[in-house]
């Protein structure tokens, strides 16, 4: 097709495209680059509601700041415990449960796949589990951001879509050379899985970094926080409280802006380390998921 | 009487050698288990467990007597959630977000991938699904402080520059009227580039031939997107679609919980929102798990029929 392109050269319709599609890009990176240069500006030089699209005096004071904070330690600290261990174990144990689903001869695996789609389609809500976290004696632990979301029905049905896709001699070879079915499991399956374990790893991982609903829900003690608990504190509480008690401001109490910015650039700066592989992997795990939906 | 009496014998024999059978088969199976157990254990507490806690729908729960000791109530939290104008409110609200969302946000993807999909420079397509598929990685707290920092009255950038041009100043983030175009917003800001994800695939799977060929037969872009790309996505759109309207009882419960404030809360109230603060922040257990469970049967209901209709059509569903 390129080459009806090179003989041309662009249309009408391609600059309308391409400039449509550029308005859209522009359109994404805009709150990122003005969250960026606010964060980066000199507190001293900074005039609150000024535009800048770039800071007109770089500063990292804000950064400072804020990483000289226990409040902000402390959250960065617990989020990235919650993140690295609960990412782990989500890994281990849905590729270890969506191995055995493969197995249609396993007595009970017709009940385990039932089990799984239910929980699929319905779920008992959030008063319930929140019932069942607190007899747990959960609340206000880690772990009850952690064990609640060890695996879901989605990634499993999207692992064990993945793994049936596995060409089975391999598996079958390994039987006859005498393989127990964890040995095929740890020699075979998880080398030939490194991409989907790659994949989920960045989506679970994700998942953890961004929760906030389960950590506002669990965690009430404020030492315990994570950095999106922290971070909408910080940025929309002090906000949404001007707006329901418009006029009466209490200065001292609302963050200086180039502080709640960098507060919310460091809470992204993990995602944007790992998003080329994040973009390049995500992809893929959405095509995986799309052979099942 | 005697073919009975042979019938019974041979039956349990069989059964026997079935549970023999069956024994075995666990026993040959066994490290599957091992393998399978963790995560068994997990649903069994974290998923089916909870099922337990919807009774209370049906009770009276006080916590000082306990799930045993809290009366039955029978019906009584649904026929007082029906019966309440917050129910109808709830339901409208629910019902608007998703109409407008299917009625903006569903196309735009379409749109975009199609848009993506003219593009012939291979590094500006690229580096333009790299911007656009950013927002998706970013957490709803990220979102909705980015939203305060543009739109809000006080610290918006948006406001600062109407005011600047003379206008005057719009409070956006609690204004009812704005409240679901702004979710709306919010959401297309954030899914529309990643949701073109599944459409520029379907597109990628399209035989360049036909394109020349309809090159040659003197169509235009217009004609070639119309009669050879569309068709391309066509089934995509559809499952993707029914699988939409199977998942209206959800909205972005996140996103609301972020963006809601007292004077919105009338236009942002959903069966979420609503089972959270009644059950958790005030308590009221009971009521809670009724709006909860409500919405997880509604939910329940469409899905399985969206589900069906997918399969009915002739794609995998989701299960």
């Amino acid at each position: 097709m390129s080459f009806v392109m090179h003989k041309k050269g662009l249309t009408l319709f391609d600059w309308i495209n391409y400039s449509l599609i550029t308005l859209f890009s522009v359109a994404c990176v805009f709150p990122f680059l003005y969250v960026f240069s606010v964060s980066f500006t000199n507190p001293e030089v900074y005039v609150p509601l000024k535009f800048y699209l770039f800071p007109e005096k770089w500063s990292l004071e804000s950064y400072r700041y804020i990483l000289s904070t226990n409040s902000f330690l402390n959250a960065f600290k617990s989020t990235v415990f919650i993140t690295v261990v609960g990412t782990i174990l989500n890994v281990i144990i849905s590729f270890m449960m969506a191995y055995g689903l493969t197995k249609k001869t396993m007595p009970g695996q017709k009940w385990m796949m039932g089990m799984v789609i239910f929980t699929l389609v319905f779920s008992a809500g959030i008063v319930p589990n929140y019932l069942l976290v607190r007899e747990l004696g959960l609340l206000n632990s880690y772990w009850s951001l952690i064990l609640p979301s060890l695996t879901n029905a989605w990634s499993l049905l999207v692992i064990k879509s993945f793994l049936e896709s596995l060409p089975p001699e391999l598996e079958d070879s390994a039987k006859i050379d005498g393989c127990t079915d964890i040995g095929v499991f740890l020699r075979i399956i998880i080398p030939l899985s490194m991409p989907a374990i790659a994949t989920f790893t960045l989506f679970f991982a994700v998942g953890h970094w961004n929760t906030y609903f389960n950590a506002l829900i669990y965690l009430s003690d404020s030492s315990k926080w994570t950095l999106q608990l922290l971070i909408k504190t910080l940025v929309i509480d002090s906000n949404s409280m001007a707006v329901a008690q418009a006029g009466a401001s209490d200065e001292n109490v609302v963050p200086q802006e180039t502080i709640r910015m960098a507060s919310i650039v460091l809470a992204m700066v993990p995602i944007l380390v790992v998003y080329p592989f994040l973009q390049k992997h995500f992809a893929k795990g959405v095509m995986l998921g799309s052979v099942k939906g | 009487m005697k073919p009975e009496t042979t019938l019974r014998k041979s039956k349990t024999m069989s059964k026997a050698g079935h549970s023999v059978g069956l024994v075995s088969r666990m026993v040959k199976h066994r490290a599957l288990y091992l393998l399978v157990l963790p995560g068994l254990i997990f649903f069994l507490v974290f998923k089916i467990a909870p099922m337990w806690g919807l009774l209370l729908a049906f009770k009276d729960y006080n916590p000082f007597l306990g799930f045993f000791g809290s009366d039955w109530v029978g019906f009584k939290h649904f026929s007082d959630l029906f019966g309440s104008s917050t129910f109808y409110i709830m339901l409208r609200n629910t019902l608007a977000i998703n109409l407008i969302a299917l009625v903006f946000h569903f196309p735009l993807p379409i749109l975009l991938a199609l848009m993506l999909n003219e593009i012939r420079h291979e590094r500006f397509k690229r580096i333009n699904q790299s911007i656009v598929y950013l927002p998706h990685f970013l957490s709803w707290v990220v979102v909705a402080s980015m939203t305060f920092f543009l739109l809000s009255i006080d610290v918006g950038i948006v406001n600062k520059l109407i005011a600047e041009s003379g206008g005057e100043t719009i409070s956006f983030l609690s204004e009812p009227n704005y409240f679901w175009a702004l979710l709306t917003a919010q959401s297309m800001w954030k899914e529309a580039g990643w949701g073109t994800i599944i459409f520029l695939a379907a597109m990628a799977g399209v035989d360049p031939q036909r394109y020349e060929a309809a090159v040659v037969d003197g169509a235009g872009r217009f004609r070639q997107i119309w009669h050879i790309t569309l068709p391309a996505i066509r089934p995509t759109i559809i499952i993707l679609l029914i699988l939409r309207l199977g998942s209206m009882a959800d909205t972005g419960f996140e996103q609301i919980l972020l963006m809601m404030n007292p004077l919105v809360r009338s236009v942002g109230e959903v069966f979420d929102t609503y089972s959270y603060t009644y059950g958790i922040l005030q308590g009221k257990i009971s009521v809670g798990v009724t709006v909860g469970m409500f919405k997880g049967l509604v939910g329940l209901v469409l899905i399985v029929t969206a589900n069906k209709i997918v399969r009915k059509l002739g794609h995998e569903g989701i299960y």
